[in-house]
């Protein structure tokens, strides 16, 4: 899964070139919590994040890293642990994947309401039954309404680059909102890329840590209660003002995007335009699964098609105005993603999210929903081909397809969906 | 923690501190307590024979005994008084069911 994306070496004010080393996701996580000096991490092993846990527990072990590594007995004590160590005032860091991540589900909740800034790294994967430890999207989109803020990364490099972002985002004095930072299950978590490191120092630099006093924390000469009981006279209002942060977050993840590439030159949206300019027919994708696409855009521009493509980079906060704005001028989308959405109208998450944004604005055109590579089924370039053969269908006939098509599904008949 | 736009206690969204945290020790005793109360207990003084049940049962302390005089109606003439505290008083009616002298009537709240 070669990334589109260079990672150009820096030379700027700061001096020497930045090492390059080759790392997996998974390390390029841990490398990136390292980098960000947390005070205290915890961590329970669940694959394909197991190389998280286990490179952060080496970086402690040999003294990399100072930082209180607690070893919890679930997914939902390393939340909790993780949320109260936050609490303190620390620079916090844990990891999870599928089950553990339903395991952690309640806890998602109180991390993000409580406006704790805790950082997360998440390797996607599937949800059983039947068990399956492949990646695909089901864990992530199942806390999409857990009011964090996800980033979806699309190779090892960005991995790295959207943890070091998450700090900057997530204590953030007008932000304070929990980050997720997604991973493939394998596909990034335990692939090797070229991965350019930043020097702790210039980490430092770009996301300091904040003095405790900036943020209500615990502290026994200032007593506060956390975690207080809301009955029905000020819930509402506590809820509200959790929606608001959300909204404004925007405005704080574009800053350190934008100062990240000043520093490390390496320059992040909301979304990534690929193609788009001239673009006839569009797909949205996120995570590894853009790189693909790609891959499928550059053929069928051979072949004349005017073809683009859509990456998702940040998930929550949905960032509506952009996409409306790229996918304005097209005469049809399609959305691709790697979860179901049992019983909704149609059943693909993202393309819930994509429509919404288009209809509010009255924006009405032939759309396709996909559901691909699900539990880790492999997908190909030439299916991703086909799927905008599809879409082209649709804008000829100016017609949406109800109904999702579920792509490279085994049937008797033989057919390419069902 | 300076969103609360100088008034003591939060009024609306705007200025509740962030994520409901509660940086006022002991404030329990400022704020209301009854807010949920659908029907309040009214003694009728005149009816109500000093047995103390009603002081005895209620299960948030809500009744006071006041060393106060009472001369009912027909002349007789009492030492205590029992009222209703109705900052704590939740409105569960226990003491009016426990009154043996239906001396306590549950008046609907009004909003
Ligand atoms: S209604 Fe309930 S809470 Fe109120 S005074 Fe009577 S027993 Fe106490
Ligand atoms: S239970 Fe009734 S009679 Fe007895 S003290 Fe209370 S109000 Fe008076």
């Amino acid at each position: 899964m070669a990334s589109a994306v260079e990672t150009k070496p820096v030379e700027k004010e700061l001096g020497k070139p930045h090492e390059r080393i080759a790392a997996t996701g998974g390390e390029a996580a841990a490398y990136a919590a390292r980098d960000a000096d947390i005070d205290v991490a915890a961590i329970y092993p669940i694959t394909p994040q197991t190389p998280i846990a286990e490179k952060i527990a080496e970086l402690v072990a040999n003294g990399e890293l100072d930082a209180e590594l607690i070893h919890v007995e679930s997914e939902h004590s390393a939340m909790s642990a993780t949320i109260a160590a936050a609490a303190t005032g620390a620079r916090v860091f844990t990891a999870t994947a599928s089950q553990g991540l339903e395991l952690m589900h309640e806890m998602l909740y109180i991390a993000s309401s409580l406006r704790q800034p805790v950082v997360m790294a998440l390797a996607t994967r599937a949800l059983s039954a039947p068990i399956n430890i492949w990646n695909d999207y089901a864990d992530a989109m199942s806390m999409r309404d857990t009011g964090w803020i996800m980033i979806f990364s699309e190779n090892v490099q960005e991995v790295y680059d959207n943890m070091i972002q998450a700090y900057y985002i997530a204590e953030h004095p007008d932000v304070l909102l929990p980050v997720v930072v997604t991973l493939d299950g394998f596909i990034l978590s335990h692939t090797m890329e070229a991965l350019e490191l930043i020097p702790r120092d210039e980490v430092l630099a770009y996301a300091p840590k904040r003095p405790r006093s900036y943020r209500p924390v615990l502290d026994p000469d200032k007593p506060i209660s956390i975690g207080v009981l809301g009955g029905p006279n000020w819930y509402y209002e506590a809820k509200i003002q959790h929606v608001l942060a959300l909204r404004e977050s925007p405005r704080i993840i574009e800053e350190a995007a934008r100062l990240f590439e000043k520093r490390f030159g390496r320059s992040y949206g909301f979304i990534e335009k690929y193609m788009m300019d001239d673009a006839e027919v569009a797909m949205v994708a996120m995570g590894a699964t853009a790189s693909l696409v790609k891959a499928a855009v550059k053929r069928l521009r051979k072949e004349g098609v005017k073809a683009g493509m859509i990456k998702i980079r940040v998930y929550r906060p949905f960032p509506a105005e952009e996409i409306v704005k790229a996918l304005e001028n097209v005469k049809a989308v399609g959305v691709l993603n790697r979860a179901i959405a049992y019983g909704a109208p149609v059943e693909e998450p993202l393309f819930q999210d994509v429509v919404t944004a288009l209809a509010v604005r009255g924006i009405m055109k032939p759309m396709v929903s996909f559901v691909h590579g699900m539990g880790g089924r492999d997908i190909f370039v030439r299916e991703i081909v086909d799927m905008y053969k599809k879409l082209l269908d649709a804008a000829r006939e100016g017609k949406s397809v109800t109904r999702t098509l579920f792509w490279g599904v085994k049937n008797l008949e033989g057919k390419p969906y069902i | 923690m300076e969103r609360y736009l100088g008034r003591k206690y939060p009024q609306g969204y705007e200025d509740i501190p962030l994520a409901a945290i509660v940086p006022w020790p002991g404030n329990t005793a400022e704020l209301p307590k009854h807010e949920w109360r659908t029907f309040r207990p009214v003694i009728n003084q005149d009816k109500c024979v000093r047995c103390r049940l009603c002081w005895t049962y209620c299960p948030d302390g809500a009744i006071v005994e006041l060393d106060k005089e009472y001369v009912t109606s027909t002349g007789r003439k009492y030492k205590i008084t029992f009222e209703v505290n109705y900052d704590y008083c939740k409105g569960c009616g226990i003491c009016a069911n426990e009154c043996p002298v239906k001396a306590i009537e549950m008046v609907p709240e009004e909003r």
